[in-house]
């Protein structure tokens, strides 16, 4: 079953702000193995000029994955999720996210295609900190496998596809927040 | 750790490559950690019910393997400006002590005018590259 093309252009924002905890971002450095001192030591944060510890380079995915959830229970989109599976990622970040940000998150539908049976669904989140400004831009590409052996290539994969953009983005507006 | 100063940066140069073993109870680790519960990362049954020969590593573990690799080099995690991967195969775990390990090596691309270094990253599992076009756009000193 194909995705509504008419998607394209809609958006939805994550329910709530996040707050970023120091033991949150700890909890992620140990899971991804990651002993960085920024992740865990304001002092060592604060000589490097940030105010608080900072989040690794991935975290944002969980406020990504939080504003997917109202795309994804859409009845009106209707999509399988557990036919869906990652095809790729992609962040820029405007300046690191730390501890002590709200950050709030909205999600945007920029691309819905079909190809080789699969649906190709392209989100972006836009997160942005308590002052409003940009803080992530999170850009996935989901593959909607379709039902009739759709994956094509011998029992599906975390997104098998030949499609996704990965865009070389650079931190567009200037400076970071350092 | 101090900021890499682009200075001493030469495009070619080769990233300190990384070795990681990804087993099963580092996927629920990090199921817990990035709250994707996505059962195919840990349940052997759902994962074969949807095809795969096994249950998976989270794309977005891998991913976070690669960003060491390159937060390490660069001294400041903080410099990563951009960062883009595509998942082009599965990280297969096994349900053993040994789990699969996870090979990460990187170079600089690209040396730019505006400060910032272009880094390629190739990912590698049971002999098969596991990321596409795997790049980390870093702002050094």
């Amino acid at each position: 079953m194909a995705l509504d093309p008419s998607f394209v252009g809609r958006s939805y924002p994550a329910a709530g702000t996040y707050q970023v905890g120091r033991e949150k971002i700890r909890e992620f450095a140990e899971a991804i193995g990651d002993g960085d001192a920024l992740y865990r030591d304001p002092s060592a944060a604060r000589s490097c000029g940030y105010p608080d510890v900072i989040a690794p380079p991935t975290f944002a995915i969980i406020l990504s994955l939080r504003a997917q959830q109202a795309l994804i229970s859409d009845p009106e989109l209707g999509l399988d999720y557990s036919r869906v599976v990652h095809g790729d990622q992609a962040f820029i970040h405007h300046r690191p996210i730390r501890a002590g940000d709200e950050l709030a998150a909205t999600l945007h539908v920029d691309g819905v295609r079909t190809m080789g049976g699969n649906d190709m669904l392209t989100v972006r989140c836009e997160i942005t900190d308590g002052a409003g400004d940009p803080v992530t831009t999170a850009r996935s590409m989901l593959v909607v496998r379709g039902s009739d052996g759709g994956g094509s290539d011998g029992g599906g994969s975390d997104g098998r596809c030949s499609d996704g953009r990965a865009p070389d983005g650079r931190a567009s507006d200037g400076e970071r927040d350092r | 750790m101090t900021l890499r100063c682009r200075t001493e940066v030469a495009e070619g140069d080769e990233l300190p490559g990384l070795h990681v073993r990804v087993t099963r109870a580092g996927l629920v680790r990090y199921a817990g950690a990035s709250g994707d519960f996505n059962p195919i990362h840990w349940n052997e049954r759902v994962a074969r019910e949807v095809g795969l020969p096994d249950v998976v590593a989270h794309g977005m573990l891998t991913m976070a393997l690669a960003s060491r690799l390159v937060t390490a080099w660069a001294g400041d995690p903080g410099a990563v400006v951009a960062f883009a991967v595509r998942f082009t195969r599965p990280v297969v775990v096994p349900d053993d002590a040994e789990g699969t390990l996870v090979e990460l090596s990187g170079k600089v691309a690209q040396r730019r005018d505006d400060g910032t270094v272009l880094i390629t990253i190739t990912a590698r599992a049971a002999g098969q590259t596991v990321l596409g076009k795997a790049t980390a756009t870093v702002a050094l000193a």
